[in-house]
């Protein structure tokens, strides 16, 4: 029997956690587009931001790739094309470690710039600093959990971890498989379901609207003036123009 | 043919007296916001000069533009999409603040606050970015205005870099004039294409490109994109903001701020019928000083009853085709072809055109003691003085001094032509026959030009047709009160859930009505409680220390009494305590005159 405590962290937590980045995507998207932006700081301050930037984002994506291969890919299809366990675990490591170095180097250094550039530092609001802790948090404590399984003998969590997290997409989540696994790990699992419950109330809502579509559209964009709106503000309801 | 209806202007140089009056009618109605200090929709360059932001003009450092590759399609100067994305982490192109400049203010509270002593105390400035001293303010907007310190970065011009002639000091001595430059809102804009999540447009209507605030993720792009560096980014929202043509005002009949404003009267604005068919076709014709002939090609003739035809069938207004054809910008670009197209070698088509000044010119004659009002003089100046003309063709044909020549020397004609009637002689048929016009044709440049009627000058059609209530309202940006969330709010103070620069965008004429409100009634100092570090001196009245003026901890022993203070919170006694550094103490007289509560 699992414990009350493993029930709520790893059968209702997860839920919680997407239920609160969806409902709160779609709000904001709602209420708050207008606030739905990177809030570059490159105009302030570019030497830094160029390396540190750059080294993050392309980090972060290796490192978000790395959990999507190694969530939701079944140690069965691996092994089916013969793909020994232990390479596959040399290799993730590898890879993992890369990607996790240099995200965090990426992170330091942009923190470390807004620390110390004035401007930058002027224009953190408290909701940055806020999401910097979980974002560092999560980070963090990831990065360390893939050193303390390279130091050690090794761990190998695609037979309780990643199907635990694949039993929670069909809605019949397996608690117990998570509760016998390292404590490390546990506390990273939370610490990432944390940072997607904020997501969408941060600056990092940015990263929802990829600029993807561009590459498939024209370069001119024409757009019709909305026929009922003259000046900046639509009339309100029931004070519309008439077509008569 | 697929016509398409564009609002234009024209700016005559010749009469510009670089007043800046138009910039700071334009600040005031637009950019007079924090996160906008250092950006002027509308500005005033010297030239020589190095232009706002500094040396905007390079396009081998900046990458403006379109590049015409060598299998003869166009892409942005900066790279296509796949390269605007890989660079999107980090921006190599983007201009750093200090290229524009960087926002300051000056340490008033310490002048207030000196002791009575033998010295004078001085306000020492202080970053609007960082709120910590700066030691010397470098540069602004116009630092090199009228030649200040040309000495220094005279070589800085880069179309005086590129021209041929080494006497560079003697024409900076003989020949200035000022360009003023707002969005060229370019029928080919580079903004446009270069934004990633599509927030920028083209109006269809009226031609007149927008950023859609709600879709602008500040990606930043469209700074790099923009040749004319008329993209800015608003470093408090996050999002990038432009010139927008006072469409407020063009959509009910009024012109633009700066047109309103200009001292001069030198701007014309008038809808221009153009074949969008030909625009990707003209913006990539190969030989760059062709571009204005090209672009010239692109507009319609309102008069040929043929566009007329496709016109309606494109579904231009009624009213748009009668403006199309009285239009001033039209004319003076068509009809008289004395105006030119600014750095047509962008390859954005650009919509804001220009005289080109003649004054230098006939300053120049009259400076060497001959008549500059002489035709026959005028006409030799032009061909002999080689360097305003190919400085002007930098400018205004990629470098070709053919249609600058004809433009000046239309000018010259007609204003030789008028000094003869001024003086009782007969018009002289042969002086407008040797620019190709007849004297009638001279009369009217000169009516449009000289005498610049306000019903002459503006000819624009309204989008609305006739709703007298959206009128009335939309010439200051709509009515302040209806649009969502409210009136009273606290207009653009006001933080949304995500703390500042949340939340919907109040419309600006709030913003700034609110901003104004509060400096002429607060009893202390204006409340700018919510903006966070950042504080707007244009509609600061040195009354008290606005919150945030200083990082905390700046000292100047005001921390203390700015405690809990904000406009009208506190009571009728915080303006006190405010000015002098220290809560008023019990029983005191608080000395301040219209004070509104009653004395403690
Ligand atoms: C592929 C999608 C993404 C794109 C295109 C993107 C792009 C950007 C851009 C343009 C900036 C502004 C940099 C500047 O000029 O100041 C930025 C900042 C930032 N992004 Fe992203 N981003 C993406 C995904 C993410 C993700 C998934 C995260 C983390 C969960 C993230 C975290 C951040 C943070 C923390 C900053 C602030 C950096 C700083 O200035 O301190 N981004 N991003
Ligand atoms: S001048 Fe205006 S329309 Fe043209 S590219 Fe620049 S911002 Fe865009
Ligand atoms: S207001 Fe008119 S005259 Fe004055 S600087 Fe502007 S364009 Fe020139």
């Amino acid at each position: 029997m699992p414990s009350p405590a493993d029930v709520f962290l790893w059968g209702a937590l997860p839920y919680a956690a997407v239920a609160l980045l969806v409902t709160g995507l779609i709000w904001r998207w709602r209420y708050d587009r207008f606030g739905w932006t990177t809030r570059s700081s490159e105009l302030y301050e570019s030497r830094l931001l160029r390396f540190g930037s750059p080294i993050f984002h392309v980090g972060l994506l290796f490192v978000l790739a790395g959990h999507l291969i190694g969530l939701f890919i079944p140690q069965g299809w691996t092994d089916a094309i013969g793909f020994d366990e232990n390479d596959y675990h040399t290799m993730a490591l590898w890879v993992g470690i890369t990607a996790g170095v240099l995200t965090f180097f990426g992170i330091m250094l942009l923190i470390w710039r807004r620390r110390t550039t004035g401007p930058v530092f002027l224009a953190t609001t408290v909701n940055d600093k806020i999401m910097y802790v979980f974002l560092v948090g999560a980070l963090g404590l990831g990065l360390s959990t893939t050193l303390i399984n390279a130091s050690g003998p090794g761990y190998n969590y695609r037979t309780d971890i990643a199907p635990w997290v694949r039993s929670l997409f069909v809605f019949q989540p397996e608690v117990s498989l998570m509760a016998n696994t390292p404590v490390e790990y546990r506390i990273h699992a939370v610490s990432g379901l944390l940072l997607f419950a904020i997501l969408p109330f941060t600056r990092l809502v940015h990263s929802f609207t990829a600029p993807v579509p561009y590459l498939f559209r024209p370069y001119i964009v024409y757009r019709a003036r909305d026929p009922h709106v003259i000046g900046t503000t639509a009339p309100r309801r029931g004070w519309e123009r008439s077509d008569i | 043919m697929r016509v398409m209806s564009q609002i234009a202007m024209v700016m005559n140089l010749d009469k510009c007296i670089g007043c800046h009056t138009c910039s700071v009618t334009c600040k005031q109605t637009w950019t007079s916001r924090p996160g906008v200090e250092y950006v002027w929709f509308n500005n005033v360059e010297t030239r020589p000069g190095q232009g706002y932001p500094r040396r905007y003009e390079d396009q081998e450092r900046w990458r403006g533009g379109w590049r015409l590759t060598r299998r003869g399609r166009l892409v942005p100067r900066s790279g296509g999409r796949l390269r605007r994305l890989a660079s999107i982490f980090a921006n190599p192109l983007l201009p750093n603040i200090r290229d524009y400049y960087e926002p300051w203010t000056y340490d008033y509270q310490s002048v207030a606050e000196a002791p009575l002593g033998d010295d004078f105390p001085v306000a020492a400035p202080r970053s609007l970015l960082s709120g910590k001293p700066m030691s010397t303010i470098a540069w602004s907007a116009n630092w090199d205005d009228s030649l200040g310190g040309m000495p220094q970065h005279g070589e800085d011009d880069v179309i005086l870099n590129r021209i041929q002639e080494k006497i560079k000091l003697e024409f900076e001595q003989t020949f200035m004039f000022y360009l003023p430059r707002i969005c060229e809102h370019c029928l080919n804009p580079s903004c446009v294409a270069s934004c990633p999540s599509g927030a920028l447009y083209k109006r269809v209507e009226d031609g007149i490109v927008l950023v859609d605030q709600d879709r602008c993720r500040g990606w930043r792009m469209c700074v790099t994109g923009c040749p004319y560096k008329k993209m800015y980014f608003n470093h408090r929202t996050g999002k990038a903001e432009k010139c927008t043509f006072c469409f407020p005002r063009i959509e009910v009949g009024l012109p633009t701020v700066c047109s309103e404003t200009c001292v001069g009267r030198l701007r014309n604005i008038g809808v221009l019928l153009y074949d969008a068919d030909r625009v990707p076709q003209a913006a990539a014709t190969p030989r760059e000083q062709d571009l204005y002939p090209a672009q010239l090609g692109v507009f319609l003739d309102p008069h040929d009853p043929q566009v007329g035809v496709e016109a309606e069938r494109a579904g231009i207004p009624h009213e748009w085709m009668e403006a199309a054809r009285r239009s001033p910008v039209y004319d003076l670009i068509t009809r008289y072809g004395v105006a030119l197209p600014l750095h047509p070698e962008y390859r954005t088509l650009p919509m804001v055109w220009y005289v080109p000044p003649l004054s230098p010119v006939v300053e120049a004659i009259t400076a060497a003691g001959h008549d500059g009002e002489d035709h026959e003089n005028l006409f030799g100046a032009i061909e002999k003085l080689r360097i305003p003309v190919s400085y002007l063709a930098g400018l205004f044909t990629a470098g070709d001094p053919a249609p600058v020549e004809l433009a000046l020397r239309r000018l010259a004609a007609m204003r030789a032509h008028r000094r003869r009637l001024n003086l009782g002689d007969a018009a002289d048929p042969a002086i407008a026959e040797s620019v190709g016009f007849t004297v009638e044709q001279l009369d009217d440049m000169y009516r449009l030009l000289a005498l610049s009627k306000y019903e002459d000058r503006y000819v624009i059609p309204t989008a609305g047709a006739g709703d007298v209530r959206a009128l009335e309202e939309s010439a200051l940006t709509g009515c302040s009160l209806n649009y969502e969330g409210g009136p009273g709010m606290g207009g653009g103070t006001a933080s949304g859930p995500f703390g500042e620069a949340s939340g919907r965008p109040a419309p600006l004429s709030v913003e700034t009505f609110h901003i104004l409100r509060d400096r002429s009634t607060a009893d202390t100092s204006a409340d700018t409680s919510g903006l966070r570090g950042r504080v707007n001196l244009l509609n600061w009245d040195g009354r008290g220390l606005p919150e945030g003026m200083f990082p905390p901890g700046a000292g100047n022993g005001s921390t203390g009494s700015r405690d809990g203070e904000t406009a009208g919170g506190a009571g009728p006694d915080a303006g006190a305590g405010e000015i002098t550094g220290r809560p008023p103490q019990e029983g005191e007289t608080t000395r301040r005159p219209f004070q509104k509560g009653p004395n403690p």
